[in-house]
């Protein structure tokens, strides 16, 4: 799924390549790897929603990281994976050190 | 001093997923040793195991806690919910210090371990799970099961080998002795894959007999070792006084417990789990002709079977006291066997009936009053004994509750 190579369209209207992790497909990594996440309000983004509030601890954040550094072999700096609150944080510092490392 | 009582049990094992079908079947003698089934046993010297069919974990579990516990802890899990459930409890509307769990655990996760160790010598450590930290980690059921329930009082985990059961629920005693209001305790236990059954292979006391039905046979002339299996039982503690006064039926309660350990071998000294029981008997103020029936450890090795059945001999005199090993029909379950010796025990006082040892014919040797069929009689006090490789010895002695306030009728 991740390395095809059609065109996507993500939550903010930019287009891009499916080789760039999209939100939908983080939020199914942490799945993958942490299991369902709490229930999201409607009209919410659990993009924007904080890991705490989706349920995801600190455990859950590194086994995302892990799994998206070796599927798209970046290496993410462990303070900043630390600090991102919220997927969206995540999403945005996975596509920042992609684009550094290219 | 204050009386221990049971309110609350969660069993999980090869013989029943809950209290309930664990008793049925245990008293139909269905015996569910079988060939290895959870990986190919083929090249492995013993190909036996007691193992639970039928448990799903997605039904039972929340989806985020399967990533990060192996099948054992599971399992644990589960049985915790049930016993606080079957207690009357709701853990959420508890103080968080009012509680307290203490789990026995002889290896750990052992099969979550084997996948993560494969995952790093076959392609490196980045791909070892995070869970990994402790996910195989001996204590992790007691862990586990507190975070679960917000179990914040005092905790913990023991490691005596298939002793365990018991002492991790002596423990859990010793907190509610002390003034803690509520305590889980108990064991659920097993490894079934190939990492745990090298390990456990090493003890040299597993049978190489293929015929199931003829795999794990104590005090039968044919006896050539064990079975291991999974599962096990806990258990919600609570003061007599604090179960009369939410109303809380009671399974029975814990008159008296010991342990000891076993010499060196070489010493010449006997070994002293009839010191255990003699110990566990004053504790409980009975003497030995008050004992209805003695849940026995069971080994399945000639030598020790002999060990225990001279010490029933001596405390009790030949063919003195009904004696049965229902675990022949489940194996021998790591730290969880003792705790579902326990849960047999306390249903065989509800329920007026002995359970049956399975696919045994008693050598005369052994001058055991073992029984084979099921046997209806009261059961007011019964007698659970463990022994754990390495030398731990544990007796429990458990009454019958008093008055209405007994857990269910005859069904």
């Amino acid at each position: 799924m991740l390395n095809t190579t059609s065109r996507d369209t993500d939550e903010n209207g930019s287009e891009n390549t499916m080789d760039e992790l999209t939100g939908a497909e983080l939020m199914e990594i942490m799945r993958e790897c942490s299991g369902q996440g709490e229930e999201v309000e409607a009209g919410r983004d659990p993009l924007d929603l904080s890991f705490a509030d989706l349920g995801y601890d600190s455990l859950a954040l590194l086994e995302t990281a892990s799994r998206v550094e070796r599927t798209y072999g970046i290496q993410l700096a462990e303070e900043d994976v630390a600090a991102a609150r919220t997927p969206r944080a995540l999403l945005e510092l996975v596509r920042r050190t992609a684009a550094e490392a290219a | 001093m204050t009386s221990t009582v049971i309110t609350g049990m969660g069993v999980l094992a090869p013989t029943g997923l809950g209290a309930a079908e664990h008793w049925r079947n245990t008293v139909a003698a269905h015996c569910r040793i079988g060939r290895i089934s959870r990986f190919e046993p083929d090249g492995y010297p013993c190909r036996n195991a007691g193992q639970i069919e039928g448990f799903v974990p997605e039904e039972h579990l929340p989806s985020r806690l399967l990533p990060q516990t192996d099948h054992m802890t599971r399992l644990a899990l589960t049985a915790a919910d049930w016993a606080v459930k079957d207690a009357g409890l709701d853990t959420g509307d508890l103080p968080e210090y009012a509680m307290g769990v203490v789990t026995a655990s002889s290896a750990g996760g052992f099969e979550f371990g084997q996948r993560e160790l494969q995952a790093l010598w076959s392609k490196g450590p980045a791909h070892v799970s995070v869970y990994q930290s402790f996910a195989w980690f001996y204590a992790v059921n007691s862990g586990q099961i507190s975070i679960r329930h917000g179990l914040r009082g005092p905790s913990g985990v023991l490691v005596t080998e298939q002793a365990g059961g018991l002492d991790a629920i002596a423990q859990a005693k010793r907190h509610v002795t002390d003034g803690i209001p509520l305590m889980l305790g108990g064991g659920v236990d097993g490894s079934p894959c190939p990492w745990g059954w090298v390990a456990q292979l090493t003890s040299g006391r597993i049978s190489s007999t293929e015929a199931p039905e003829r795999a794990y046979l104590p005090f039968d002339a044919d006896a050539d070792g064990h079975v291991p299996g999974e599962g096990g039982a806990l258990f919600v503690m609570e003061s007599a006084q604090s179960a009369r006064a939410r109303g809380a039926s009671v399974y029975g309660e814990i008159a008296g417990y010991a342990a000891t350990f076993d010499p060196p071998p070489g010493s010449g000294r006997p070994p002293t789990l009839g010191r255990a029981v003699e110990l566990a008997l004053e504790q409980a103020k009975l003497s030995a002709a008050e004992v209805d029936v003695v849940f026995a450890d069971g080994a399945g090795t000639p030598e020790l079977d002999r060990r225990e059945s001279a010490m029933l001999r001596d405390l009790f005199g030949p063919y003195g006291v009904p004696v049965t090993v229902p675990k022949s029909l489940t194996g021998r379950l790591g730290a969880g066997g003792a705790a579902l010796d326990l849960a047999t025990a306390l249903l065989a006082m509800r329920h007026g009936t002995i359970p049956p040892t399975a696919n045994v014919r008693p050598a005369p040797e052994h001058e055991l009053d073992l029984v084979v069929r099921p046997r209806k009689t009261a059961v007011s006090t019964a007698l659970v004994l463990a022994r754990g490789h390495g030398g731990f010895n544990a007796a429990m002695v458990i009454r019958k509750p008093a008055g209405p306030e007994g857990k269910g009728g005859p069904c």
